[in-house]
């Protein structure tokens, strides 16, 4: 007999968005309520195809404001759920996203950024919303939003940003570009046994003791789950521990500061970078989602002709991971981010700098990527 | 009413919240009784039952009493009702809107809720006006009645919700009053009982802002308005348009059969796992057949 070979991993050539939604069905996504939009439709339609038959269920809303209402109800009921959008329907999505962050119901959303502002370029790349995605919906509050620059992250992200809502108990942005969102490539997908999935932790105290909102050291309180004999109360407006309406001062700041401490107390899980080249560089890119492809092959270019230069890749866009920025701002390197808007993570950038360093900037906003080319302009002029 | 005593204690989180943030006199209390008893006449447990709100007076319904309770956002209650009952259809999913929340800023799910035919119960409390906002006018305004954004009197027309909820295909769709308490109770019980989107719409008085400012009274003078204005359906339908005039229908308006969405949707899931079988079958053979080539190598 001959030896039987364990059969090859598939190797397939995937879409961004296909990708997005099966990181989704992987991470134990059953539900998904969305509206049409471009570039982002490719999700729904997938999911629509797919829940179905792992007994899941998709539902295509009157609009983007009930997609993310079923959304949340789809949670509280105990199924992780999901939408996608784009620009003009992630605008639509932002009251009942705060709705989410204040009643701390996981969920993921899923922006596929085109050029905007209003409709747009609805066909082109973009990343405009990178400030929407961090203050779009009203009030103070915290959020998480990751942002993939390949395929192949566009599965393994969407898996961590369930994760991260589970274990959190915040929706989670994901905050995809057109050009990664479109773009074929290669990917081999694990099987579910090879992937990590995390699911909310659900209360085990007696119903009559439960304390839905609880403070607890880790700062995230267990969730009871309709129908699950704890019976609780769920608003938008601040509530006690026991998740009743509150004016009490002494109970909304509590409260409040406690949203903003089970995400600050957890950064070093939260924030996701990669790093490439910075330990020896003088001028480091700061880069995110497609325009980190440009990035890497600007650094590698670069590196042929002699220039040391470094690569830092933001996965988690916020919280902003400050932490790993500003050590390369106080050892002096200069840092270079290109991105396609006015300057928004530039912004944030400079912000952590606080003078201590340089930091240049490669904007482009007419609706194409930013080439290699463009970036290796600027390193040039620069290093002069 | 004594008999409701031992009900108020058993469904009311009356250790917790209270005192309640309703006028004394306001007829979502009133309405509020009337769906208590209709979900312990019926049965259902406390754990099965998810009340889901919007924003508003009525808005604040589920907060008093102990069920799975939901608090959405203002017009939005539908959506979030919706996603409850498809993530599991075996809860109970009863929503409270008042008549702004259902048919201004949630006319659009409304509409859409009765097309979709899920199975969801909606309570739609309509007290001509905005009352939490303090009195503005709102889709049920009648022409020429005044607040305090109409001050001349509304140049608007009125939205018909029970009409509205049977033209969008909602399979049962009533009228009722606070003041017709009794029958409300049983209006509520069928609607629970549909298979389907059934809409309840419950006339109430909000005597502080839309009697205030219309002269109506206070809220006694109020409901005895509504015991002379209502006519029953069936009365209704003999009577013409001059004579229905400053008046309303109260009863059922339709109650049909149509298959509801989870029922359609579990075709949807059974066709996707046979395609997926049939597609599953085609990849096991290949494979065997690859590994049988392997073989003879
Ligand atoms: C998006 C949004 N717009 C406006 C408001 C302010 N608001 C709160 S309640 C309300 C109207 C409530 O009227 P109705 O729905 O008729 O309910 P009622 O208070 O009469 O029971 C409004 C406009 C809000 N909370 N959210
Ligand atoms: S303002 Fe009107 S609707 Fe609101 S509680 Fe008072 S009487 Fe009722």
């Amino acid at each position: 007999m001959h030896r039987r070979k364990k059969p090859e991993p598939k190797a397939q050539l995937m879409q961004g968005n296909e990708a997005c939604a099966e990181g989704a069905l992987i991470a134990g996504c059953r539900f998904f309520a969305g509206y049409p939009i471009t570039p982002a439709s490719e999700i729904a339609e997938h999911l629509s195809y797919r829940l179905p038959q792992v007994d899941g269920t998709f539902i295509q809303m009157e609009d983007e404001i009930a997609s993310m209402g079923a959304v949340i109800g789809g949670s509280l009921a105990g199924v992780k759920s999901m939408t996608a959008t784009s620009g003009p329907g992630f605008s639509l999505m932002q009251e009942n996203l705060g709705f989410a962050c204040m009643a701390e119901v996981p969920c993921v959303v899923v922006n596929v950024m085109r050029g905007g502002p209003s409709t747009g370029l609805p066909t082109n790349p973009s990343q405009g919303d990178v400030m929407q995605a961090r203050w779009g919906t009203h009030g103070d509050h915290p959020i998480i939003v990751l942002s993939p620059s390949s395929v192949m992250e566009c599965f393994t992200l969407t898996v961590k940003a369930f994760n991260y809502s589970e274990k959190y108990r915040t929706p989670v942005i994901f905050l995809m570009d057109e050009v990664v969102a479109h773009m074929r490539e290669k990917v081999v997908l694990p099987e579910p046994n090879e992937v990590t999935v995390i699911d909310r932790v659900k209360p085990s105290v007696p119903p009559e003791w439960y304390l839905p909102y609880e403070d607890t050291s880790f700062g995230v309180p267990p969730m009871g789950i309709f129908g699950e004999g704890y019976r609780y109360h769920v608003t938008g407006l601040v509530h006690d521990i026991r998740g009743f309406p509150t004016l009490r001062q002494d109970e909304i700041e509590p409260f409040l500061l406690r949203l903003f401490r089970k995400i600050s107390i957890h950064f070093a899980d939260i924030q996701l970078v990669e790093s490439f080249h910075t330990e020896d560089a003088d001028l480091v890119i700061v880069a995110y989602g497609c325009t980190f492809r440009s990035a890497h092959r600007a650094m590698v270019e670069a590196r042929a002709r002699g220039l040391k230069v470094g690569l830092l890749k933001l996965i988690t866009i916020w919280p902003f991971p400050r932490r790993v920025v500003e050590p390369l701002t106080r050892a002096k390197k200069t840092l270079l981010v290109p991105e396609m808007n006015m300057g928004q993570i530039s912004r944030e950038v400079k912000r952590v700098n606080q003078g201590m360093t340089t930091v240049l900037t490669v904007n482009k906003i007419d609706g194409t990527m930013i080439t290699p080319q463009e970036i290796l302009e600027k390193i040039e002029e620069e290093k002069k | 009413m004594i008999e409701d005593r031992p009900l108020i204690y058993k469904y009311l989180r009356h250790d917790k919240k209270f005192p309640h943030v309703w006028c004394g006199g306001c007829g979502i209390g009133i309405l509020l009784g009337s769906l208590i008893r209709a979900i312990d006449h019926l049965g259902y447990t406390k754990d099965e039952v998810v009340l889901v709100s919007g924003i508003g007076c009525s808005g604040r319904l589920p907060v008093y009493v102990d069920f799975n309770t939901l608090h959405t956002t203002h017009g939005r209650a539908l959506t979030f009702a919706t996603g409850v009952k498809l993530a599991k259809p075996e809860l109970k999913v009863i929503i409270i809107m008042g008549d702004g929340d259902a048919t201004a800023i949630g006319g659009n799910h409304f509409i859409h809720a009765a097309r979709r035919n899920l199975d969801l119960t909606a309570i739609i409390v309509n007290n001509n006006i905005y009352g939490m906002t303090g009195g503005q006018y709102s889709p049920t305004t009648p022409y020429g009645q005044r607040a305090t954004t109409a001050v001349y009197g509304s140049v608007e027309h009125s939205f018909n919700i029970a009409q509205l909820a049977v033209c969008a295909g909602a399979v049962f769709a009533a009228r009722g009053t606070v003041y017709h308490v009794r029958q409300l109770d049983g209006l509520i019980e069928k609607a629970l009982l549909k298979n389907g989107f059934s809409v309840v719409e419950v006339i109430s008085q909000c005597h502080t802002h839309y009697g205030r400012l219309n002269k109506l009274g206070n809220q006694i003078d109020m409901m005895k308005q509504q015991r002379d204005s209502a006519v029953p359906v069936e009365k209704a339908r003999k009577m013409s348009p001059e004579e229905m005039e400053g008046k309303f229908e109260i009863g059922i308006l339709v109650d049909r059969e149509a298959p509801n969405y989870l029922e359609q949707y579990n075709k949807v899931r059974q066709k996707a796992k046979n395609a997926l079988s049939l597609q599953l079958t085609k990849e096991e053979k290949e494979e065997s057949e690859r590994r049988e080539a392997l073989d003879k190598q």
